[in-house]
């Protein structure tokens, strides 16, 4: 299990530097939201969003979240493991 | 199990809990959702009412297997934890944009599609509220793709694979991926729906669309996959006990009943 484990870890490494190796240069990693948004102009030239969202955080403000929330959820998942394995061996 | 277990137990899951709903939201700026008054009005209305009774059997199947096994809250919060990792995770894709994973595959193996339609559907208001992500007019055809298509077709493969008897962690993978993918299919197709092209119609638009959601999509799915087989697998070692109970894992001296929805 812990062998297979590793491997798993490492394929997704792979899976994720690959991308940065091949197009790292060039391209943005810009988020394929935002493309499809411009998508949408593209089909229908004159659509206007008919509705704004009530509030928008700055970009340094958000990846503070996104560190944060990636610690909370990695936090808990590893003190649960903890825990179920401090109690099956007891 | 002491006393002390079960008081530190309660402590953590509403930490986490308060944590997962206040906090994910507020993360993914760059991923597959569709933004803020970009759908127009007929087709919001059409995908919320679509959502609606998911929604209804997904409260159901929480309450229930909340009743039948209170010991489970702490795996309940580890799906959430798990989502809550993988929606901050954005990952670079080959087609040199950047999308993130949903992580629903987990839960959806442990505690069924329609849990997860209810998780997927907070963290959406809450994204859609206080990050800008996504939209509160949007909220049902984002959360028809994400928990209810995601689930149902992570859901599909899993039980599948059980059918077919392959080793366990083939049907989590292939769940938690074609979970992922189709989520991303679906957004592609509520937006070719709502805009056809002037030239080719449905069907220009949705391979469009499909280019931009669907391709960069492919090799986070793979990754998603083997994730939740790397935590499936802990559990397996760990958890024994609690999949059992789940009828995720068969008992020693009886096979597994058919899963819940």
């Amino acid at each position: 299990m812990r062998k297979m484990n590793i491997l798993l870890i490492l394929a997704v490494i792979l899976l994720i530097a690959l991308p940065l190796g091949l197009y790292g240069k060039t391209a943005d990693f810009s988020g394929s939201d935002d493309q499809g948004t411009t998508a949408i102009t593209q089909v229908q030239p004159g659509y206007k969003p008919w509705f704004k969202p009530l509030w928008q955080p700055s970009g340094e403000v958000e990846s503070f979240f996104f560190a944060l929330e990636a610690a909370i959820g990695a936090g808990f998942i590893g003190y649960f493991l903890g825990v179920s394995k401090a109690k099956k061996e007891k | 199990m002491s006393n002390r277990w079960q008081h530190y137990k309660k402590f953590l899951l509403i930490g986490v809990l308060l944590g997962y709903f206040i906090l994910n939201p507020l993360a993914p700026a760059y991923a597959m959702h569709i933004m803020e008054g970009f759908l127009p009005l007929k087709w919001c209305l059409f995908w919320a009412v679509l959502t609606m009774p998911f929604l209804v059997l997904g409260m159901r199947s929480i309450g229930r297997t909340v009743r039948e096994h209170p010991e489970m809250k702490m795996l309940l919060g580890l799906a959430g934890a798990f989502t809550f990792v993988l929606s901050a995770l954005k990952m670079p894709s080959v087609t040199g944009s950047c999308s993130h994973p949903t992580g629903v595959g987990l839960g959806t193996v442990l505690f069924g599609p329609t849990a997860m339609t209810v998780l997927g559907f907070i963290v959406l208001i809450f994204q859609a509220l206080l990050l800008a992500h996504g939209g509160i007019t949007t909220l049902g055809a984002n959360t028809f793709s994400m928990a209810v298509v995601g689930p149902l077709v992570a859901w599909g493969f899993y039980r599948a694979c059980v059918r077919l008897k392959t080793p366990l962690w083939v049907g989590v993978f292939l769940g938690a991926l074609f979970g992922d993918l189709c989520t991303y299919v679906t957004t592609a197709t509520q937006l070719a729906l709502a805009f056809p092209s002037p030239v080719g119609g449905f069907t220009a638009s949705l391979v469009k669309f499909m280019a931009i959601y669907a391709i960069t999509q492919v090799p986070l799915a793979v990754s998603e996959g083997l994730l939740t087989v790397v935590i499936f697998n802990l559990l397996t070692v760990h958890n024994r006990r609690e999949l059992e109970e789940l009828t995720v894992l068969a008992r020693p001296e009886k096979p597994a009943e058919e899963g819940r929805i």
